[in-house]
């Protein structure tokens, strides 16, 4: 048993981050969304870094590391606000030509069961992947009757609404529809915990920087209990995340699909929780457009409803505990 | 990173599994809590059994007469023995989580030879008279005077929070040495006797309606110098070495009972009738108590990240104070449900029937003993404010 990272694996958060924050500066993110910003040239190379392959075989082209590492690199992701379709390129780069190398760009959305279907990154891309029951399919976006949102959630994260989604073709069967679907809910539950560290350590720079009664706000214990209780958090949720990540690799070690489904409920509780403190301990400044506390919320935000609700996920912990279930 | 079992651990795991297979069965019936004699007869009775069989002080170094586990082994061996329901640490709790490893890391020669024996055997029972009425928190504000008399200390003063003292034959004891000196410099460690004249212990009653802990009266207690752990004055850092023994395995007895409580709860939501169904029938609280139980199942995994850092060197500072606080909370949530599972029979402070909804209310209860004692949830955010966060002390 070792659930520590290695030096290498934290080098390769270290290199994901200085990436991430050297290409994609706040005031890139910050404008992400508007028509037209998708940088083709930097999301290439992110790809070129080995970003979506990291658990694609080496023969396939991938970087040949396990899921953990993916889980690791996305941590790094999202702590940075990396804008794109991240999670669906990291499904869709064993599966789909062109992904890999960052040539082709996925997006990826759940065929709803009722109402118009809310696709992030659709603007700049060239696949959408549907994943439901009976399996994944692809359609190509310029068939497709689409509406881009004038004004997302998220400032980074363009959204587009499809108000028929056709059936496309027939990419992979259920079995691979099933394992995206529980990777995707990992993948984005490592990002909200990114999330939940960045949010954190934006607030605590402040805090410490701050002065009201001749001394730094961070100094008061009303703040400082509100920030140690980020930190509790998002320990707590990065220890779920990471067993989690590890049993995907090493799946008769545990119970993967609670494993991933409790990961989710922690790490959208941590991230919207802590965004929520950073804007917060920001005080008035905190609710201006300018401060970036708010792209750390609204990202938590698009990312909790990103391959099932937190719902959903704590109804499947429960189900789990019940007498017959695979988990007892 | 990986979770399986390497080879080697894995034949630790079936021996030891198979050893409490047979091993827990023999046991008696636990006693009632109350009886303090007699809850010294048992878990010392389970202690020997652990020693015959080369299981006690896994996590102590070989030399000292542990089994000189790797601290992975060490928290198998904690998670087989929770899951073979055999007792827990018991009275053995100080001796061998504090006092044993202070003297092991700090003690003379002789001490050892004296001490750690019996600790292992079960024939040392320990207590800890650290904390006193003027000092919780800010234990190095400590008062109980202890002055040189020739060869000996001469202590007066009063502890509190001191668990088994009604039992123990050994108090790890602090007193201060210095009244001039700054409060962390004029502290000192002694070896404390429970059959010296002049020391009183009185039951204190906790909230659960049980005497778990007591008070301690010192009168002119006079204790040997030899007894005397470290140097003198030295005292606050001798305490503070065993924190680096603790490798984040302190509370996984604890961690995997409250995974049983809440399995419990599950059965008995299950059982409970609720408009048309059952109580598990309630969305709500269905999904709330799926959410404790990924937090249980996050602590656990903080507790391997815990044990992995330890194994590689030392723990993260802040993870220790993360984990208390963070289990703390989720033993009171648990409670939280379990009060709206029970509804009315709440009311009944004992088990009712075939059901244990009394354990569920002592349980609830015990959310309090987490959060309060070996340093406040309060004190702990302050730790990982001005310790890993780095924001400024506030004096």
């Amino acid at each position: 048993m070792d659930l520590d990272p290695s030096a290498e694996q934290r080098e390769l958060q270290e290199m994901i981050t200085r990436f991430s924050l050297d290409r994609f500066p706040t005031d890139i993110v910050r404008a992400a969304a508007e028509p037209g910003r998708f940088d083709r040239a930097a999301w290439r190379e992110l790809a070129e870094l080995g970003t979506f392959g990291i658990a694609v075989d080496e023969e396939a082209g991938g970087v040949g590391l396990r899921w953990i590492d993916a889980v690791l690199v996305h941590e790094s992701l999202g702590a940075a606000l990396t804008p794109g379709p991240l999670v669906a390129a990291a499904l869709a780069a064993g599966l789909v030509d062109g992904v890999l190398d960052g040539s082709v760009v996925p997006a990826i959305v759940e065929r709803p069961t009722h109402g118009p279907a809310f696709v992030e990154h659709l603007t700049s891309a060239d696949v959408l992947l549907v994943i439901d029951q009976d399996g994944v399919s692809s359609i190509d976006p310029a068939t497709v009757n689409t509406r881009a949102l004038p004004t997302p959630t998220d400032p980074a994260t363009p959204v587009s609404i499809i108000e028929e989604l056709p059936s496309g073709d027939r990419l992979a069967d259920a079995d691979t529809a099933r394992r995206w679907r529980l990777l995707g809910s990992l993948l984005a539950s490592a990002q909200l915990v990114g999330i939940a560290e960045g949010s954190t350590t934006l607030a605590v720079a402040y805090a410490n920087e701050r002065e009201q009664f001749g001394r730094p706000i961070g100094s008061f214990q009303g703040l400082k209990h509100l920030l140690a209780d980020c930190y509790a958090r998002t320990e707590v949720a990065r220890s779920a995340l990471w067993a989690a990540g590890v049993l995907v690799d090493e799946p008769e070690a545990g119970d993967l699909m609670r494993a991933v489904a409790g990961t989710r409920v922690l790490a959208a509780r941590a991230a919207t929780e802590n965004a929520k403190t950073g804007l917060q301990v920001h005080g008035g400044m905190g609710f201006t457009w300018e401060v970036d506390a708010h792209l750390f919320l609204k990202r938590a935000w698009v990312l909790e409803t990103a391959f099932g609700s937190v719902d959903e996920a704590a109804e499947a912990v429960a189900a789990s505990l019940e007498p017959g279930s695979i988990s007892s | 990173m990986h979770l399986s079992d390497s080879d080697a651990d894995a034949q630790f795991r079936a021996e030891l599994r198979t050893w409490l297979a047979e091993a827990v069965p023999t046991l008696p019936s636990p006693p009632d809590p109350r009886d303090w004699p007699g809850r010294r007869a048992y878990d010392t009775l389970w202690q020997r059994m652990l020693f015959d069989a080369g299981y006690a002080g896994v996590n102590w170094p070989a030399e000292y007469g542990g089994r000189g586990a790797t601290p992975t082994q060490h928290l198998i061996f904690l998670e087989e023995a929770a899951t073979a329901k055999a007792p827990d640490v018991g009275v053995g709790f100080v001796g061998q989580m504090h006092a044993g490893p202070t003297l092991i890391a700090e003690g003379t020669p002789e001490q050892q030879a004296h001490h750690l024996r019996g600790i292992l055997t079960g024939d040392h029972v320990w207590c800890q008279g650290f904390s006193e009425p003027g000092a919780g928190s800010d234990l190095a504000s400590l008062r109980t005077r202890a002055i040189r008399d020739g060869d000996h200390y001469v202590v007066s003063g009063q502890k509190i929070w001191t668990s088994h003292a009604m039992v123990a034959d050994y108090c790890e004891l602090l007193v201060r040495t210095d009244t001039d000196a700054p409060k962390h410099k004029g502290i000192s460690w002694l070896i404390m006797p429970m059959d010296l004249p002049g020391i009183e212990v009185r039951p204190l009653m906790t909230v659960q309606g049980s005497a778990e802990f007591a008070e301690l009266f010192l009168d002119e207690v006079r204790i040997p110098v030899t007894n005397r752990v470290g140097e003198e004055n030295d005292g606050w850092r001798v305490t503070n070495v065993t924190l680096s023994f603790e490798r984040g395995t302190g509370f996984v007895g604890e961690l995997l009972d409250t995974t049983n409580i809440m399995g419990e709860l599950v059965e008995l939501a299950r059982r409970t009738p609720r408009g048309p169904g059952t109580a598990w029938d309630d969305d709500g609280l269905r999904r709330d108590i799926g959410a404790v139980a990924a937090e249980l199942d996050a602590l656990w995994a903080f507790t391997k990240r815990n044990v992995s850092q330890g194994a590689k060197g030392g723990m993260a500072m802040g993870s220790g104070s993360a984990f208390k606080m963070s289990y703390a909370a989720v033993v009171h949530r648990l409670g939280d449900i379990a009060l709206r599972v029970l509804d009315r029979s709440s009311l009944a402070f004992d088990d009712i029937g075939e059901d244990r909804t009394g354990a569920q209310l002592h349980h609830k209860l015990k959310g309090f003993a987490v959060g309060i004692g070996g340093g406040t949830s309060q004190i702990q955010q302050n730790i990982i404010a001005e310790r890993v966060l780095g924001l400024p002390r506030e004096r």
